[in-house]
């Protein structure tokens, strides 16, 4: 693990797959105080892959999405998009926070939230015209809740808060897209919906990244993982990363051996 | 005499009957505040007390005007704390109707009651101004406390008052650091959560009401707020949280009120804030526990270490290195040469690096259910946590020293 | 309601209503971000800020006044964050030891100085003036056209009217990047949004208004309409634009009301005397929200 940041300061990339790579991590931790929530992390996610970040609870995986994107300061390392340093592929980037992070009493509409998305597209102090109106519709059309465009954010259920988060992600129409924890607390046909839509995207040449606790969907849905507790256990192919014994290494004693088996045997089922 | 000797002298209470009651009363007030603020403080609601304080303004004016048309003086002070102390209640309800009832969160509501109570204090004020009665009613010293010329009586009043909402704080701290402590658990073992939150608030108005005279209800709200954090800078442990405030607030109260009576140009309720800031001032910035210095040295030291490590590891596998950070701490600890070659340390940190990497890779993937695994945190060597026949039986089972050099 | 209301009335009405105005406006935004208190600290601080002014240039003249409050506030704030962040220590304990220990700064320095010669005190920081800010030169509705007696209007009209101005324009230019901003920090920065100096800024606002607003009508006002108008408006609509609308005419309607009452309430009442506009605009705002709460269609959570 853990080679150090490698841009060089004359800006050029040394090439270790990281020109290739939609999201590459290079030896970075964040930290808050002086204790690491992540310790020193390499990840390099290839164009058009569906990747999972799997771990235990407090082992860094929101924390990582966020040092990634710089939302918390970093100790340590370098993040590369597209092959480029973030910040000059931010416009390339769409982020969807936990749907818990922000306070769903804020007096605004369904279609307002996912007008947020076109942020970029409108410039600054402009505002929103019918073109971009038109778009964020087509948007909420996809998650199906068109229907709702005008309704209270807060009378929604946390199934539909998230889909309007995932409208919101499309609306930035961007080619790689980093989701924290998008099924916690949803029910079956939100899932089902968006992980339609992230394979929709997916099929597109797009990357996707999701946190992701529910150990017995990861092969179902994702072709790449991602397995941390504080430091990378591994990462690649489902079908070559979760093991038994990636997941023993990853989760502890907090699994129990038959339990890990039969999630690993059960992949593809 | 030189003002030191003056303070001396306040300090050590020669300075009078009066003056000597009003430092003892105001130490006792600040160690009930310093406790009282704690549990607020602890649940997070420091502020709700300046609620409290601002709403004591329209009960004082209408406690006068009520004593007036009884054909009173007005002035009783006993008479204008049950009037303040009955309206700060009523503010302090509409604060929790409001945070509880509506959508309004609980800091817009204590703003709302505050500046709201006040301006209708305000209004009663001028009215008690223009009275036909035509005196002076001195109602303008309960905005910013004034102890200069009190009566011996109303010092009297106010050093009982505080001594005995001491003993209350002393008398309710356990429910109270139960319940700012893990309010759960206090549920789980039968405390009613909302009665000793209203507990705490209580006695935080009961302070407010004794501090008026004192510090004034524009700056009472420092003496339940200022101890509290000054104490979390020093502890972790909610008891001895409480027990530092209490000293912190005593001590600034006696303080204050001792320096204050040294000079007229010296008013006791700054002069207490301003003791009981310097205070958290120290503590906030050299506390070994929780100071800012001290924990951005932690972080700094931490930051170096983590590059350290990152650095060794890029050593072992020959992977160049071009992060300033790094560059800066591998030289400066000798590690490498100028030019970026490992120095024979180097190259002997770089490899007990690797071994300490490949040991615990070992650890993490064979031995799930060690409880060592709790402590791993990237930094720590596995040696400082097993013991040396453990180690050697991971060494044993490392697949080859070539895999790891 | 001829000459006699333009010299006396007019003006004072009308400082009250922009004074208002121009907390409410910022206020909505505290409000959403849960720092309604933001409001109060400021005005607390305007004290020690005015006395160091005075201090410093020996007059009693606005602008240093202003600039002396304006640089208090911004001190207060950043102090707010220092020990928030570097203390690690909640908001609203923050916010709460920055500015007693400032304002008692403030107490200290007007007792050790010899401020007896000017209008310098506690009481009229908190209370303002409002009744006092007349149109000497005024002789009748004509003279809203004479150039000659709009020279004589007092100084804070023009000043609040360009300060209100300002804070309109500034929300109005700035709105989608508030609401981001406010909404979901998180995303606003990744997708570009400095949401720091945009938080920054509306701080600095809110000082702004503070200081333009208490010179005319003292603190108690201030701090009513950062939070009252505001607060009332967010139980009356689930939309972001009918809040901010809907707050300016509850502070306006505040302003009016509350100058009224106080000035011939207490005549009608049989009084000889009026009592505190100040006081009784920031009870009528109370007044406002109170009913709101009890009554608005959108009082409860819904989220």
């Amino acid at each position: 693990m853990a080679p150090v940041e490698l841009i060089a300061r004359s800006g050029e990339l040394v090439d270790d797959g990281r020109k290739d790579a939609a999201l590459a991590i290079r030896g970075l931790s964040v930290s808050y105080g002086a204790k690491a929530a992540v310790f020193s992390v390499d990840a390099t996610l290839p164009l058009g892959t569906m990747t999972a970040i799997v771990g235990p609870n407090g082992a860094g995986k929101s924390s990582l999405l966020k040092g990634a994107l710089g939302v918390v300061p970093r100790l340590s390392g370098e993040v590369t998009v597209f092959g480029r340093p973030f910040k000059e592929a931010r416009h390339r980037v769409a982020y969807v926070p936990q749907r818990a992070s922000v306070d769903w009493d804020f007096p605004a509409r369904v279609i307002d939230v996912v007008l947020m998305g076109l942020y970029r597209k409108i410039g600054w102090v402009r505002l929103a015209g019918r073109k971009h109106r038109e778009t964020a519709m087509a948007c909420l059309e996809r998650v199906n809740m068109a229907e709702f465009a005008e309704r209270q954010i807060g009378q929604l259920s946390g199934g539909q808060q998230q889909r309007v988060f995932l409208a919101r992600a499309l609306a930035q129409d961007a080619d790689l897209y980093l989701l924290d924890e998008p099924l916690a607390g949803v029910d079956a046909a939100t899932e089902r919906a968006i992980i339609a839509v992230l394979q929709e995207v997916k099929a597109a040449g797009r990357t996707v990244v999701c946190v992701h606790h529910d150990l017995s969907t990861v092969a179902q849905y994702f072709d790449r993982v991602l397995l941390i507790n504080l430091s990378k256990v591994a990462e690649g192919p489902v079908e070559t990363t979760f093991t038994v014994e990636n997941l023993q290494h990853t989760y502890g004693g907090r699994l129990a051996t038959a339990h890990v088996e039969e999630l690993a045997l059960g992949r593809g089922a | 005499m030189t003002p030191f000797d003056h303070f001396l002298e306040a300090l050590t209470l020669q300075g009078g009957y009066n003056s000597a009651l009003v430092a003892i009363g105001a130490g006792l007030l600040g160690a009930a505040a310093g406790g009282a603020g704690t549990f607020i403080f602890l649940r997070r609601r420091a502020l709700i007390s300046d609620a409290v304080s601002h709403s004591t303004l329209p009960g004082v004016c209408l406690a006068f005007l009520a004593m007036v048309a009884l054909g009173g003086d007005g002035r009783w002070l006993p008479g204008l704390l049950l009037g303040s102390a009955l309206s700060s209640l009523v503010g302090l309800l509409m604060v929790e109707w409001i945070a509880r009832r509506t959508r309004l969160s609980e800091d817009a509501a204590i703003g709302a009651v505050l500046s709201v109570f006040f301006g209708l204090g305000i209004v009663l004020l001028t009215v008690i101004q223009t009275l036909s009665t035509g005196r002076q009613a001195g109602l303008q010293t309960f905005l910013l406390g004034s102890t200069a010329g009190m009566l011996t009586s109303e010092a009297v009043t106010i050093a009982v008052a505080a001594a005995l909402l001491a003993v209350l704080v002393f008398v309710l701290r356990r429910p109270l650091t139960l319940v700012a402590f893990d309010p759960d658990f206090a549920a789980a073992t039968g405390v009613n959560v909302r009665h000793t939150d209203l507990a705490a608030m209580g006695l935080a108005l009961l302070v407010t009401v004794i501090g008026l005279k004192v510090v004034g209800l524009i700056l009472v709200v420092a003496l339940l707020i200022i101890p509290a954090v000054t104490a979390r800078f020093w502890t972790d442990q909610v008891s001895r949280m409480v027990l530092l405030a209490v000293l912190f607030g005593g001590a600034a109260g006696y303080l204050g009120a001792a320096v204050s009576a040294t000079a007229a140009a010296l008013p006791t309720g700054p002069i207490i804030v301003l003791t009981a800031f310097a205070g958290f001032l120290v503590s906030a910035l050299f506390s070994p526990v929780r100071g800012v210095v001290s924990a951005a040295l932690r972080r700094r030291r931490f930051q170096r270490q983590v590059h350290r490590r990152q650095g060794l590891l890029a050593l072992v596998r020959g992977e160049p290195i071009y992060d300033g950070l790094t560059l800066q701490v591998l030289r400066r600890d000798g590690l490498i040469r100028r030019d970026g070659v490992a120095t024979l340390e180097g190259r002997a940190a770089a490899a007990k690096a690797a071994l300490d990497e490949a040991r615990w890779s070992l650890v993490r993937s064979e031995r799930a259910d060690d409880p060592v695994l709790e402590r791993y945190d990237g930094l720590t060597p596995l040696e400082d946590l097993l013991t040396a026949d453990e180690i050697a039986e991971v060494d044993r089972r490392l697949p080859s020293p070539e895999g790891v050099a | 309601m001829g000459a006699e209301f333009v010299q006396l009335s007019l003006t004072p009405l009308l400082i009250g209503v922009l004074s208002a105005v121009a907390c409410a406006l910022p206020g909505n935004f505290l409000l959403l971000r849960r720092q309604a208190l933001i409001g109060d600290a400021i005005s607390h601080v305007v004290l020690p800020g005015i006395v160091v002014a005075f201090l410093v240039t020996g007059t009693v003249t606005a602008w240093p006044m202003m600039l002396g409050a304006g640089a208090a506030a911004i001190v207060a704030v950043l102090m707010i964050e220092a020990v928030k962040r570097l203390g690690r220590v909640e908001p609203g304990a923050a916010m709460g030891l920055v500015f007693t220990t400032l304002f008692a700064a403030g107490v200290l320095l007007l007792e050790q100085s010899d401020t007896s010669a000017v209008h310098l005190d506690v009481e009229h920081a908190l209370n303002g003036n409002l009744e006092s800010l007349i149109w000497f030169d005024a002789t009748g509705w004509g003279s809203l056209l004479d150039p000659q007696a709009l020279a004589g209007l007092p100084p804070q009209l023009p000043r609040l009217a360009i300060v209100t101005l300002a804070i309109g324009l500034f929300l109005a230019l700035l709105w989608k990047e508030l609401a981001i901003s406010t909404f979901d920090a998180a995303f606003a920065r990744t997708v570009g949004v400095p949401t720091r100096l945009l938080g920054g800024a509306l701080v600095v606002l809110t000082a702004i208004a503070a200081v333009a607003a208490f010179d005319a009508v003292g603190s108690i006002i201030v701090i009513a309409m950062f939070v009252c108008p505001p607060a009332a408006a967010r139980l009356m609509t689930d939309r972001l634009g009918r809040q901010v609308a809907w707050s300016v005419l509850f502070a306006i309607v505040s302003a009016v009301l509350g100058y009224v009452l106080a000035g011939y309430g207490p005549v009608w009442l049989g009084a000889a005397n009026s009592v505190s506009a100040a006081g009784m605009i920031a009870t009528v705002a109370g007044v406002i929200l109170w009913i709101a709460c009890l009554a608005a269609p959108r009082r409860s959570r819904t989220g």
